[in-house]
């Protein structure tokens, strides 16, 4: 039988904002342990939680834009349990009453076409503390400690509705969280560093014979710390149950847990052994009334979303779509694009030189675009240039190269290194001339035919040059004095 | 006496400390006595009268603070084993703002542990007598605040008040005490029993007092979301605005079976006095009466069950010396030895109304319970000003006649509970003895009146003689 895949994230985002959801403590990653903490972030008797405004505003920044309904009124409540790194022995979570709901994300599905992913609902929630073992597992450890420094920072659930469109193959899994990523990014809510925990998942999955309308028991699957992970988590849970299922057996409802090392997931919990977390309505905070008219404000301060920005470069710019997905792919590169776009008329162009020749030096020297090591006025400066043709391509990466690691400003670096490209002609057929000249083979070679050997003159006369000769002009002096 | 300088703050807390000394030892209204600072303090506000700097009213006036309100460096124990050795980074804002008005602070006093229990013998550190008659309980769970206030070991205290825990001491000890509307006093630094009926009050030897410390303990705090922000009044200002044209209301569901009749006819008496002096004494019905108790044990011990789950000897307080994690030894055994058997008794209760299956039956009920409790007050201040009840079904009992029955000591609550469900204010004062014990009646206000409560108050102690 040919089974169909259910796959639905329960995702958590750290939000990224400069205080804890319930106090002022600040949020810095990589503080030292319990140097980010107070009486209410860690537990002490008496404290009480006073809601964080800036992290509502994340909230209902990312529940408009995974198109939600947002609840007038939405309520916290506390999920009960033990756990050292829980400090009050619950967590403020949110229950029935979440801020958002019913809401969708559009991704490309497997068969190229747009497809809207069902979110079920949204909420607010506060992260718990972390544990540090004395060794490498919490088994092999004679002790663990407590940092708190993480307890209390907001934390957004998003969860994706299984009646709705559900993920259907690990390519459109991976294509969600990629998509859910660069989203919440260019909300700039969240840096979503997985290495940083600020990006973790669960995924529920099920299988049911295609067609089919119910759905079969499904498996949460838990302890993934990359998308790569995911997938092969994803992958051996699908063969798991197939395998399952095709030999006639029964699917339970659990909870797995995915080892690294070994590539599979292992039963973590039963259904019927899932705590009771006795939820109920937080009695130290009211009821969370939004505002219409604030998030009709941050409706209009909303950014421009990945989706309409493509569209754009390649409608206004004509821009490729190959370039245009690279640009927006990130929102800092996108950025820095829209940045040097006020000062560069040549939109085309500009985007060919970020994505070959910064990205290049990106790469090579490991700095982050963020990082800001080239000011988008310079760069522009440095492409019009080109545009202009007051100095060649190949010069332009030179004065890029220098540009890049001293911050120096192009024009600086043309006049001090004297790389204005050569416009006079008669200069230019001079040297044309002499190139001729002291290579007579190749120019009869040419002249039987073999074409590709004019580039070889046309090398010789940007290393006589130094690349300034504008390479256009020297080929058509070239062709004028070999075949003419 | 000490704005006219005929003593002086030192004298005033040297005086109280001898008290303590003579009457603790029967008494133990105290978990701790805060000696050394207290003079120390005592003296700082001398010089502030000297200095003849403006000083607020509590200037240099000894105050004593229930163990549940968070002070810091000093020790709080909230009546607990489990925290017996807490020493809090913080102070709680009521204290703060009274330690700021230049109170001195003398001491710590004993509780019910967390605040759970109306007669202070469920405390870790042994029970408080009353100062009236030994032999009998203070009330509780502000036993150790109301028997230091009537032993003359503090001139001012502050409390609790969960399901009567202000009231009811008060009137065992014959003081006075109230509880101000919820959200009035930040509950920031009040370690929590029942978040939504927790409100921190004033204990005192008359209304005028209550009024004195109310003015310093009340206004809104942003460190609580469910703290009011609502004008605050001046309370001594309305104090002696006497009787005439206010209608006082006489619910009929509280008269009813249960009371003593001796204590009945002592509060109706004193309605009488009040009825003679101008004000209108009307009866009123408050029909869903019954059902507070029930509600308020149901509503109460859910969110005590979730407020102490805290208490897991991983950060502070008493950790057992089974330190394994894994299977839940540490957990399990520091709560069984910190807790005692009330405490226990309520986080079980409270965990089972929360449990799957359950919170329907219980919790959504009781909270809906609560509901029409509130439209019966709603109801009856459209016609009244304010409402006499009972506070309590008798006179003070005697140690361990209750503590082996539970269900009985939770009916002493029967008509306290409701306002703390409805968040209004009340203050319970006393009208004459039984047996020589103190009786004592309650006054109830509208949300945010408590100023109305405390002049009805004083306008009964002025025309009984008693203030």
């Amino acid at each position: 039988m040919e089974y169909e895949n259910i796959i639905c994230f329960e995702t958590h985002v750290e939000l990224s904002t400069r205080s804890k959801l319930f106090c002022r403590c600040p949020t810095r990653y990589g503080a030292p342990p319990n140097t980010q903490v107070c009486p209410v972030c860690t537990g002490q008797p008496g404290a009480l939680p006073v809601l964080n405004k800036t992290a509502v505003q994340y909230a209902v920044r990312a529940g408009l834009a995974l198109n939600c309904t947002l609840n007038a009124t939405s309520q916290f409540a506390r999920k009960n349990y033990f756990y050292p790194d829980l400090p009050k022995g619950y967590q403020i979570s949110q229950y029935e009453m979440p801020l958002a709901e019913n809401g969708h994300l559009e991704i490309t599905g497997d068969d190229g076409n747009p497809y809207r992913v069902g979110i079920r609902r949204i909420h607010l929630e506060e992260d718990a503390g972390k544990l540090v073992h004395s060794s490498d597992t919490f088994e092999a450890s004679d002790y663990s400690l407590v940092d708190y420094n993480r307890a209390s920072v907001p934390l957004l659930e998003i969860v994706a509705d299984h009646t709705r469109n559900p993920l259907r193959t690990v390519k459109e899994a991976r294509a969600y969280l990629e998509k859910m990523r660069q989203v919440l990014r260019y909300l700039e809510v969240s840096e979503c560093s997985l290495e940083k925990g600020q990006f973790r998942c669960d995924v529920n999955i099920s299988l049911r014979p295609k067609g089919s309308r119910s759905f079969g028991e499904r498996c949460e699957i838990k302890n993934m710390a990359s998308f790569k992970f995911i997938g092969e988590a994803l992958e051996y849970e699908i063969q798991r149950q197939a395998g399952v299922l095709q030999s006639g057996g029964t699917l339970r409802q659990e909870t797995r847990r995915f080892n690294e090392l070994k590539k599979i997931t292992q039963p973590m919990r039963s259904k019927e052994d899932a705590p009771d977390y006795r939820y109920f309505p937080d009695p130290d905070l009211l009821e969370m009334d939004i505002d219409p008219q604030w998030v009709r404000q941050i409706e209009d301060e909303l950014p421009e979303f990945p989706d309409q920005k493509l569209n754009r470069l390649m409608e206004k710019y004509g821009i490729s779509e190959h370039d245009a997905l690279l640009l927006t792919r990130n929102k800092d590169v996108s950025d820095f694009f829209g940045r040097c776009a006020v000062y560069c008329e040549d939109r085309k162009r500009l985007s060919r030189w970020i994505i070959k020749d910064l990205f290049r030096l990106l790469k090579d020297s490991g700095v982050e675009i963020r990082d800001r090591p080239i000011r988008p006025k310079e760069f522009s400066r440095l492409v019009n240039r080109i545009v202009t043709g007051e100095i060649t391509e190949n010069v332009g990466r030179i004065v890029l190269d220098e540009m890049f690691g001293t911050g120096k400003n192009p024009d600086s670096i043309i006049v001090q290194r004297g790389l204005k490209s050569i416009q006079d002609t008669a200069v230019l057929a001079t040297i044309v001339q002499e190139v001729i000249s002291e290579n007579p083979e190749i120019v009869s070679r040419i002249k039987a035919g073999k074409a590709q050997l004019f580039n070889f003159l046309i090398g010789q006369v940007m290393e006589k040059t130094n690349g300034k000769a504008p390479a256009k002009e020297v080929g058509r002096l070239i062709h004028e004095q070999v075949l003419l | 006496m000490l704005r006219k300088k005929e003593v002086s703050s030192r004298e005033i807390t040297e005086s109280v400390l001898q008290r303590i000394d003579e009457r603790e030892k029967t008494i133990h209204a105290f978990i701790t006595v805060t000696r050394d600072e207290a003079l120390k303090q005592a003296d700082r506000a001398d010089t502030r009268f000297r200095n003849g700097k403006r000083t607020s009213m509590l200037n240099g006036i000894p105050i004593a603070i229930k163990d549940n309100l968070c002070t810091r460096g000093i020790r709080t124990t909230c009546g607990s084993n489990i925290l017996s050795n807490y020493i809090p980074p913080y102070d709680a804002t009521a204290v703060r703002k009274v330690l700021n008005s230049g109170a001195v602070l003398i001491g710590k006093t004993n509780m019910d542990e967390f605040a759970m229990g109306s007669s202070t013998e469920n405390s870790a550190f042994g029970p408080t007598r009353n100062p009236i008659n030994p032999a009998y309980v203070p009330g509780g769970s502000s036993g150790g605040s109301a028997a230091a206030v009537a032993a003359g070991e503090t001139v001012f205290a502050v409390g609790s008040d969960t399901g009567g825990s202000i009231r009811l001491p008060a009137a065992y000890c014959g003081v006075v005490g109230i509880k101000p509307t919820y959200g009035r006093v930040s509950r920031y630094g009040l370690i929590s029993y029942a978040s939504s009926l927790d409100q921190v009050g004033a204990l005192a030897r008359s209304a005028e007092d209550c009024a004195m410390l109310l003015n310093h303990l009340c206004g809104y705090d942003n460190l609580d979301s469910t703290s009011a922000d609502v004008k605050k009044p001046d309370f001594l200002r309305s104090l002696h605005k006497g009787l005439r044209g206010i209608k006082i209301g006489l619910p009929k569901e509280y008269f009813v079976e249960g009371l003593d009749r001796r204590l009945k006819d002592q509060i109706l008496q004193a309605a009488a006095l009040l009825n003679k002096h101008g004000a209108d004494v009307v009866e009123i019905s408050l029909p869903h009466t019954p059902y507070a108790v029930s509600c308020y044990y149901l509503i109460a011990t859910a969110e005590a069950s979730s407020n102490l789950a805290r208490y897991d000897g991983v950060r502070y307080g008493f950790r057992s010396e089974n330190l394994d994690l894994d299977s839940g030894g540490m957990y399990e055994e520091t709560r069984s030895k910190g807790f005692g058997r009330e405490v226990k008794r309520r986080i079980m209760l409270g965990t089972y109304v929360l449990s799957a299956g359950y919170y329907d039956a219980y919790y959504l009920k009781a909270q809906a319970a609560r509901t029409l409790i509130k439209a019966d007050f709603d109801g009856a201040f459209e016609h009244v000003d304010c409402i006499i009840t009972p506070v309590s079904p008798s006179v003070p009992f005697k140690l361990g006649e209750k503590i082996e029955e539970p269900l009985q000591m939770y009916l002493v609550d029967i008509y306290t509970v409701s306002l703390n469900l409805t968040g209004l204010p009340g203050m319970s004062v006393t009208c004459g003895t039984v047996d020589g014990l103190p009786a004592g009646f309650q006054i109830v206000g509208k949300a945010f009146e408590e100023a109305m409560v405390l002049r009805v108050g004083h306008a009964y102690e002025t025309l009984a003689g008693t203030a």
